[in-house]
């Protein structure tokens, strides 16, 4: 494969485009390999990559029922940030963020991360208190993070609403500046290309119907292209990941729930940073093309269905507005739904299962975007060597047993309240 | 939107219930001292593609607690009885 460079594109150029390089091969599936991660999504082509380039582990395969790009890597709102409270969050989000701030030159793709910074208003002094106390263990853990007050909220964002008027008045902000965005296409395809330059099979339309057990261990996989012999299975298909859970006798306290997101029209440049609204649950981006990409609540029942409700259209509207009176005439393009795997701490779960070689990647609720690269690193590591990666040692599935839960919003344990 | 044929007020609409969860999951009676009978109660769920027993409460209206079956891939829901009559 030959590497993306200034004189590729020239080279290129003056061939007249003719003579570029799929970014990955259309593999069809061996009989078996050493490990197969289920799912093609970001966490899958992730753990793809670093099972090869960190491990050695090169006969791979990554199998997706859709398209790559296709499932949830697609459908989020591409938000990335470390500004996590709880001890076992707060250092995986941040190694997250180190892996960010390399990706585009570790793959040799432009995923377009821009640090431009997120802040979550404050619209209360208790509020910015308790937002005082979160930069603290943010700063003590090595991350940025700082407390803005109102004026200085004012000169970053002038756009929210500040008026006498406003229904919960500014108080502050905490800002985190190398937070930012990424193009989340360009993840999945960085990765995907990645792996398939160690060696890694890439299959698509090629869904899990089932497992090969061998005594208590799995030892393939059925498809709709056939079984398929592995030495380890890894799964990573969040949003589904009861389902495949229960084919391999997996119950798991896991709910689906739907998430849907939004982006307005093309603008001028309007929202400089990644904005979120302390007053309710909103937070809004502007994307490259102009277009203001938010996002809110869960719908709030379980769904299976990539589509959403329009009570929650209205919420989020709402929410936008009483933030942002500014856009209240701009034209919502498209709207659309995910299907995430809700647990009951809203926390992800990754690691090996009572299952001999089957390992779990899920459960990410809406985080796992901005977790990409952390959650293939670990799991990778927790594939390869049996045992789960420090990092993710708070991530186990026995926390809810245990009583170690990591409930960041202190919601308790209805999956749908996260 | 979902609309729910409420067995006391009749058809409504979504935005007058509050959701309650599986309704399929057993609690343990209260003396029950085996905690693998409440780590499965508070915490595991079947979570089916398919037909999902759920609690829905009609907050805004006659206030029951309702047992309503819906399918989670189309949201056709295909029976609604109140939950008190209901068996888990």
């Amino acid at each position: 494969m030959a590497p993306y460079s200034a004189f590729s594109i020239l080279r290129n150029a003056l061939s007249g485009q003719k003579n570029w390089q799929r970014a990955w091969r259309a593999a069809e599936p061996k009989r078996s390999y050493d490990v197969i991660v289920v799912g093609g999504g970001g966490h899958g082509l992730a753990t793809a990559f670093y099972l090869a380039e960190n491990h050695g582990v090169r006969n791979v395969a990554v199998l997706e029922k859709g398209y790559i790009g296709g499932g949830n890597v697609g459908r989020n709102t591409t938000v990335i940030r470390s500004n996590y409270l709880l001890d076992g969050n707060t250092q995986f989000y941040e190694f997250s963020m180190k892996l960010w701030e390399g990706m585009s030159q570790a793959l040799n793709f432009n995923v377009m991360f821009s640090q431009r910074g997120q802040l979550v208003t404050a619209h209360s002094a208790d509020q910015l208190d308790g937002f005082g106390h979160r930069a603290n263990i943010m700063r003590l853990n090595g991350i940025d993070a700082d407390i803005l007050d109102r004026d200085d909220v004012r000169r970053l964002v002038p756009y929210l609403d500040f008026s006498d008027t406003a229904r919960f008045p500014i108080h502050g902000a905490i800002f985190q500046g190398r937070a930012g965005t990424a193009r989340h296409d360009a993840v999945a395809w960085g990765y995907a290309r990645a792996a398939d330059g160690h060696g890694v099979d890439i299959i698509q339309n090629c869904e899990v119907t089932g497992f090969i057990r061998d005594g208590n261990g799995i030892v393939g996989v059925e498809t709709t292209k056939g079984r398929i012999g592995a030495g380890k299975v890894g799964l990573a298909v969040a949003g589904h990941t009861s389902m495949l859970g229960a084919k391999a006798r997996l119950e798991l306290p896991i709910e689906s729930h739907v998430l849907q997101a939004f982006v307005t029209e093309p603008l001028k440049p309007l929202v400089d940073h990644v904005v979120a609204y302390g007053a309710d649950h909103f937070y809004v981006s502007q994307s490259d093309k102009g277009g203001l990409v938010f996002g809110g609540n869960l719908d709030g029942y379980n769904s299976y269905a990539q589509r959403g409700n329009l009570g929650v259209v209205r919420e989020v509207a709402e929410a936008a507005i009483a933030l942002m009176p500014c856009i209240s005439r701009i034209r919502l393009l498209r709207h659309w739904g995910g299907v995430m795997d809700m647990t009951p701490d809203a926390s992800p779960i990754i690691c090996p299962t009572p299952v001999d070689g089957l390992y779990l990647n899920g459960g990410w609720c809406y985080g796992g975007f901005k977790a990409t690269p952390a959650s293939g690193w670990c799991f990778a590591h927790t594939i390869a060597t049996g045992k789960p990666h420090p990092l993710i040692a708070a991530y186990g599935l026995d926390r809810f047993r245990t009583g170690r839960t990591l409930d960041e919003a202190g919601a308790g344990p209805s999956a749908w309240l996260q | 939107m979902l609309r729910f044929e409420c067995p006391c007020c009749g058809p409504r609409d979504h935005d007058e219930f509050r959701y309650g969860g599986d309704a399929s999951v057993r609690r343990p009676a209260h003396d029950d001292p085996d905690p693998e009978a409440w780590y499965a109660y508070v915490y595991v769920r079947k979570n089916p593609a398919g037909l999902h027993r759920e609690f829905w409460q009609h907050v805004t209206g006659c206030r029951q607690w309702l047992v309503v079956e819906r399918d989670t891939r189309t949201h056709v829901i295909s029976t609604v009885t109140f939950a008190r009559a209901s068996q888990a």
